[in-house]
């Protein structure tokens, strides 16, 4: 069900809604205040009851991560926020860096409180040079208010925040890949065990977590977590609260939106977005991020079994269900980031698999053979089905190569890599082979509207 | 010729290697101001920041090559990304490509003769929702049209270097 709320995007709009005025004038930093005068292990109780799912992709529960954090007799703890928001479709977490950079401040010192760190790393990517500017200007302002440093609140719990800033490479955002770049070395993803929590950034123990999991911290508190958490239609799937939601591609309104969860992909397409683009028809969408399989409008859902996630939609359309973690997986494809990449009938998806798979070559970090070679010849023969000059037996192997990159690789790239893939060979097979029997000349040619 | 920093840039070295428990973590952020000042990471650069990092001159090569935001030859005054991911091209973004292509003379990868403007492509820059996006230098132009382009084109042209 569509609820539109205003948690995180509350400064969103107010004339300088970036300064420490402006939130303060909004409530902020009144929950650090709690945290501070909390025991640790309180605060991730909140945050377990509060349900909040990773909002950087994988959907991990943020509190359970935080209980993975053990002291160490020596060595520090430390958080690091992932703001390197370099998923194909994503941009949300940039609006919080730049409209609200404060309250993703408040929420380092939440959740580092709760995992007993006394410095956050925030990791931007370089591009995003006015999220930047807003942040280090939020931290001077913090410093000076007394909030961040030696003795923030008079809590005598040390805490300070560090802009750290890479240089163009999407894999990046991978957390081990980000931990050896934050290091200063080249950003390639490390084998795990050990898992961060265990040996993670200087080889210490660390907790990664996306800006908007981080940003939504200050919420839970002001809130309670069971009350966060009951906001979303999903509670009963331990999937809670609101979260932003960002759309583009072929509709009137493309944006960032704050909605509870419960939120369809018709709400996001045709209430938020306002719809199609005049005279298009909705030909595919996929949900959050260019590494999730696509959704046609035309699927309905399958769940015959009451004990299924999706019973509660059996027979209606993909399009009805709410944007959950589960309930997208079990529809096969992933919630992702939640932010949408809507396709129009104008657009070729032979085209839009191309510029996909581009994106994915490009992007591999080449330490693994089947990522580096698989990614590479997928793109390969997708040209060539552009071109006109491939094979049906072609079009077959790319199924073969996709799954044999899957499960093979050091991270999750692999995955993200083949997954569209393999989406696309199965929702536009037709229209693929179709392209490849008449020579590349079925498609609309374009990829625009 | 060695390579130094500016006396401001020095002092902004210094805080840099203030954020972290030792040298090596400095390396990239460092690697940007010297590229700031410098315009490209050439090898006096590499030597410079090795030496202050601490680490070998083959690590700082092998981070440079890394990351695609480190210019590894001169580049021209002004450097223009168009970024041609799935939303940006559902916009339109192949045009606009094509168009700063044309208006140039020159393909993405190159710079123009007079050394001013340096075009390529970007892979997803966060602002997908406002695409088709080019960012220009440190600023980003959003929900371009051709218009747009050849406006932004012409201040880069005429020569109103800052
Ligand atoms: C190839 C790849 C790219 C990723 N990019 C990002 C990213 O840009 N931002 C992000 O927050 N997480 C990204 N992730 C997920 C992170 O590895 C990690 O799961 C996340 O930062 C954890 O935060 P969360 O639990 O709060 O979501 C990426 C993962 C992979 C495999
Ligand atoms: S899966 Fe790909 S991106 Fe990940 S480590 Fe292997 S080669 Fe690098
Ligand atoms: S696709 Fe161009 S900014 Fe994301």
């Amino acid at each position: 069900m569509l609820k539109q709320v205003r948690n995180l995007t509350r400064s969103y709009g107010v004339p300088e809604s970036w300064t420490l005025r402006v939130s303060r004038e909004q409530g902020g930093y009144e929950s650090a205040r709690k945290a501070y005068a909390w025991p640790a292990q309180q605060i991730i109780d909140e945050v377990k009851k509060a349900n909040l799912r990773g909002r950087g992709g994988a959907g991990f529960p943020a509190g359970v991560k935080w209980s993975f954090m053990r002291p160490h007799p020596t060595l520090p703890a430390y958080l690091v926020v992932n703001a390197d928001e370099g998923e194909p479709g994503t941009f949300k977490d940039r609006t919080i860096m730049e409209l609200d950079p404060h309250r993703l401040i408040e929420g380092c010192m939440i959740a580092a409180r709760a995992i007993g760190a006394h410095a956050a790393y925030i990791y931007v990517r370089h591009e995003l040079h006015l999220a930047k500017e807003r942040l280090w200007g939020a931290i001077r302002e913090a410093r000076d208010a007394g909030l961040l440093g030696e003795n923030p609140l008079g809590s005598g719990w040390a805490m300070d925040v560090q802009v750290h800033t890479g240089a163009g490479a999407y894999i990046c955002g991978e957390e081990t890949a980000l931990l050896n770049s934050l290091e200063g070395r080249r950003g390639e993803p490390r084998i795990r065990p050990p898992f961060p929590a265990q040996a993670g950034l200087f080889g210490c123990p660390t907790t990664v977590n996306n800006v908007e999991t981080i940003a939504s911290t200050p919420t839970i508190l002001e809130l309670g977590g069971e009350a966060f958490s009951r906001l979303s239609d999903l509670h009963h799937l331990g999937d809670g609260g609101c979260r932003l939601f960002g759309l583009s591609g072929h509709v009137q309104r493309p944006g960032v939106y704050e909605a509870c969860i419960g939120l369809t992909l018709r709400d996001l397409i045709y209430e938020l977005g306002g719809g199609m683009l005049p005279g298009t028809k909705l030909l595919g969408v996929i949900p959050g991020g260019s590494s999730c399989p696509v959704l046609r409008p035309e699927e309905t859902v399958d769940a015959p079994d009451q004990k299924s996630v999706l019973h509660p939609w059996h027979g209606m359309s993909v399009l009805d269900v709410p944007i959950g973690v589960d309930t997208m997986r079990e529809l096969g494809t992933m919630a992702g980031t939640t932010c949408a990449i809507v396709l129009s009938d104008r657009a070729c998806p032979a085209l839009a698999l191309q510029n996909i798979m581009r994106f994915y070559r490009h992007e591999s970090c080449g330490q693994c053979t089947p990522c580096r070679e698989g990614t590479g010849w997928m793109e390969r023969i997708v040209d060539k089905i552009v071109a006109g000059t491939a094979t049906i037996e072609e079009l077959d192997m790319l199924y073969g190569i996709a799954s044999n990159v899957m499960g093979n690789t050091i991270c999750a790239f692999g995955e993200g890599a083949s997954m569209p893939m393999l989406g696309f060979l199965r929702k536009f097979r037709k229209e693929l082979e179709q392209h490849v029997r008449t020579g590349g000349k079925s498609s609309t040619g374009r990829l625009n509207a | 010729m060695s390579f130094a920093l500016t006396p401001e840039r020095q002092r902004e070295a210094e805080e840099i290697f203030s954020r972290y428990p030792n040298k090596l973590a400095a390396c990239i952020p460092l690697l940007h101001l010297c590229q700031e000042q410098h315009g490209w990471v050439s090898s006096e650069v590499i030597d410079f920041v090795a030496d202050r990092c601490e680490v070998t001159t083959a690590h700082v090569q092998g981070v440079v090559t890394f990351y695609s935001l480190f210019n590894q030859q001169p580049v021209g005054r002004h450097q223009i990304w168009v970024c041609r991911t799935l939303s940006c091209a559902l916009g339109g973004a192949g045009e606009i490509l094509r168009h700063c292509e044309k208006r140039l003379g020159i393909r993405a990868g190159e710079t123009t003769p007079d050394g001013r403007v340096t075009l390529r492509t970007a892979e997803c820059l966060a602002a997908c929702g406002q695409g088709p996006v080019m960012q220009v230098d440190k600023t980003y132009h959003e929900h371009l049209t051709i218009e747009q382009v050849d406006r932004i084109l012409d201040g880069l042209l005429a020569g109103d270097e800052k």
